[in-house]
């Protein structure tokens, strides 16, 4: 007698990811961030009604990875291209993903008009605080004081100016229905940066204004550490700077349960 | 349909709708600015997409991104706001999606004015935007033809997956003339085999300029080259008048065109055998028919509202076979018919030489005019 054994798939590829393996460097979260969206699509059952919106910056072949339709945007102007496509195809769900010289710097009037507008779309902010394609430049978000590849005696302030701090400024705007700030840097927060993504695609899909999540994410490589070093460097020295929290949940956006 | 009292900016706006323009994206900018409000007020109403942009910057990007759903979709600006674009236009050109621009050219370089100018024929024709792509360009030169060429620019655009420009100027946006508006074309266009709409029942698909491997760019240029040579081989137009016995062939696009025009049935009316030819298509330029005026034609005349950009272009065509003789007027100063008639009776009545640059003589006669 054969007696089967009831078994469960606790851990799979979602759908929505594409079965191939990133580029991103050892240690990097972007992977992390990217597998999250496509949890959220499965879950939400968003995949087929779907329309990415991949920047300029080491994600600019996002669309590779996930099993949607996707664009490729110039540089910073990811939430005009996604504007241009929710305007004409509203019931369809738009993402951008984007890094912060993408968003920050720029893009920055691309992001805050998209933001007045209440723009029904959802953003994800990937803020390793440096420009990791191109090598290590110095980012609006880089900490006061870091050495990058074109601030090698550390960002100055004086003459830099100060890190940019997206989520609370983007709170600021009427047409904003959510604006969170999470981090990738252990598991529970990564459990967190998960729910704020179904939330801010849950904003979209009810029509309730402009979404956006700012991620704390990792970039071995430019940093010039060690993964375990720089998940570190997140919370010792990057949480400070740019506190996580939520910045603005409009009362209609705090009645949603996920 | 009945003919109407129109004015060019509003024409092209109210032709793009009836030509089934889904969404337009634009920004303020005189001359251009009617065009925008027109939109602002027709596009909602029929229930189509219409945002005036944060910049012009912004504006081609969501004019790209809508480009991407396989939508009709446009936008227009004026010189300053058109140099803005062409980031958004190379990337367009690069992803091979069908986009309609409409520049009403004014006086420049920088801020320049807001007067009529033909200045920008070089940076819309010869490029703009970075790396290897062509536009078709499509130049008016009265209210009607706006009209008729901004219908044609949404059809050229989806047939050949490319980028259409409709070169006016501040004439032809600002004046009002009698003309007739298409029929409102019902929005009943297929869903492009191409178009991203979310991958419901299908594979997913991606639209992207980038092509990282040298030998794939080289592929997707060569397809660019080659899509351009069929344009080349189907597309160009252009007018002609008075040309079939002519000893002088004067060219001139849009508004200095027009104003060549009138020179020449004046000329004729003095018995000088004397023609124009008016390029529709600036981009793919009329070179064959030009080449062809070269073995006809004593000497060529090109009559410009710049310092002699299209007159390249005519140079390249003739190729040394006549005299190209040059005349412009300049930062938004329009020319009289007269001076074109002027012009054309020295070439009729002085030997003709090939000795130089025609732009430096030209000069010396239009200072020693204005002074
Ligand atoms: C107009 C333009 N300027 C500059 C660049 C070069 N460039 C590519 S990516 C990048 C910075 C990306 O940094 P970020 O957005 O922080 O993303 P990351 O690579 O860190 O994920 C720059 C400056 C470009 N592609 N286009
Ligand atoms: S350079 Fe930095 S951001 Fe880019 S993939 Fe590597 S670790 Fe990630």
């Amino acid at each position: 007698m054969v007696t089967t054994i009831p078994y469960q798939i606790v851990y799979s590829r979602p759908e929505s990811f594409s079965e191939v393996s990133t580029h991103y460097c050892p240690g990097c979260t972007h992977g992390i961030a990217h597998r999250l969206i496509a949890e959220v699509l499965d879950e939400m059952g968003l995949r087929e009604k779907t329309i990415g919106v991949a920047p300029v910056g080491c994600s600019v072949f996002a669309y590779n990875y996930f099993n949607c339709d996707f664009v490729e945007a110039a540089h910073g102007r990811a939430p005009a291209m996604a504007t241009g496509i929710k305007r004409v195809l509203p019931d369809r769900t738009v993402f951008t993903y984007q890094g912060d010289g993408d968003l920050a710097s720029i893009g920055m009037a691309e992001i805050m008009h998209a933001a007045a507008r209440g723009e029904n779309i959802t953003v994800v902010f990937i803020n390793n605080a440096i420009y990791g394609m191109t090598g290590g430049q110095m980012a609006p978000t880089s900490l006061p004081g870091q050495k990058t590849t074109s601030s090698p005696r550390g960002r100055d302030v004086e003459t830099t100016g100060f890190p940019v701090r997206m989520a609370e400024i983007l709170s600021k705007l009427d047409g904003v229905g959510y604006s969170v700030r999470r981090s990738l840097h252990d598991p529970k927060n990564i459990r967190l940066s998960k729910k704020a993504i179904r939330m801010a695609f849950e904003v979209q899909s009810r029509g309730l204004g402009f979404a956006i999540v700012e991620l704390l994410s990792t970039c071995p490589t430019n940093w010039g550490m060690t993964p375990k070093e720089a998940l570190h460097w997140v919370e010792d020295r990057m949480i400070p700077v740019f506190p996580l929290g939520d910045y603005k949940i409009t009362s209609s956006v705090a009645g949603i349960r996920v | 349909m009945a003919r109407e009292l129109l004015k060019g900016n509003i024409a092209m706006a109210e032709a793009s709708i009836r030509a089934g323009v889904e969404a337009y994206f634009g920004y303020p900018i005189t001359p251009q600015t009617e065009l925008l409000e027109w939109m602002s007020l027709r596009m909602p109403e029929l229930g189509r997409a219409f945002l005036q942009a944060e910049s012009e910057v912004a504006a081609i990007n969501m004019v790209y991104g809508a480009a991407c759903t396989g939508k009709r979709v446009m936008s227009s600006s004026s010189s300053p706001g058109v140099s803005l674009m062409m980031e958004g236009l190379s990337y367009i050109a690069g992803t091979e999606v069908p986009v309609v621009l409409i520049d009403v050219v004014r006086g420049g370089p920088g801020l320049g004015n807001i007067a009529p100018s033909q200045g920008d024929y070089n940076q819309i024709v010869h490029g703009g935007g970075h790396g290897d792509y062509h536009a078709i360009v499509l130049a008016p030169a009265s209210v009607q033809e706006a009209i008729d060429l901004t219908v044609l620019a949404f059809d050229l655009a989806e047939k050949y997956r490319a980028i259409c420009i409709v070169l006016a100027d501040g004439n032809v946006g600002q004046m009002m003339e009698p003309a007739e508006l298409p029929p409102m074309l019902p929005l009943d266009r297929p869903v492009p085999d191409w178009a991203v709409q979310g991958a419901q029942g299908r594979e997913r698909r991606i639209l992207s300029s980038i092509y990282l491997k040298p030998e794939d760019e080289e592929v997707t240029n060569i397809r660019l080259l080659e899509r351009w040579q069929t344009i080349e081989a189907n597309e160009v137009r252009f007018k002609e008048y008075y040309l079939e016995d002519a000893e002088i062939a004067v060219i001139g696009f849009g508004s200095a065109g027009r104003v060549a025009y009138s020179a020449v049935r004046a000329a004729r009316a003095e018995g000088i055998r004397v023609g124009l030819l008016r390029p529709i298509t600036v981009s793919p330029f009329p070179s064959a028919r030009i080449a062809e005026l070269a073995s006809q034609v004593r000497a060529f005349l090109v009559a410009e509202m710049n310092t002699g950009q299209m007159l390249a272009d005519v140079q390249l065509a003739v190729s040394g076979r006549a005299p190209v003789e040059f005349y412009g007027r300049l930062g938004g100063v329009v020319p009289f018919p007269d001076e074109i008639l002027t012009e054309i009776q020295r070439i009729a009545y002085r030997p003709m030489t090939m000795n130089g640059d025609p732009r430096r003589s030209w000069l010396k006669r239009l200072k020693s005019q204005m002074e």
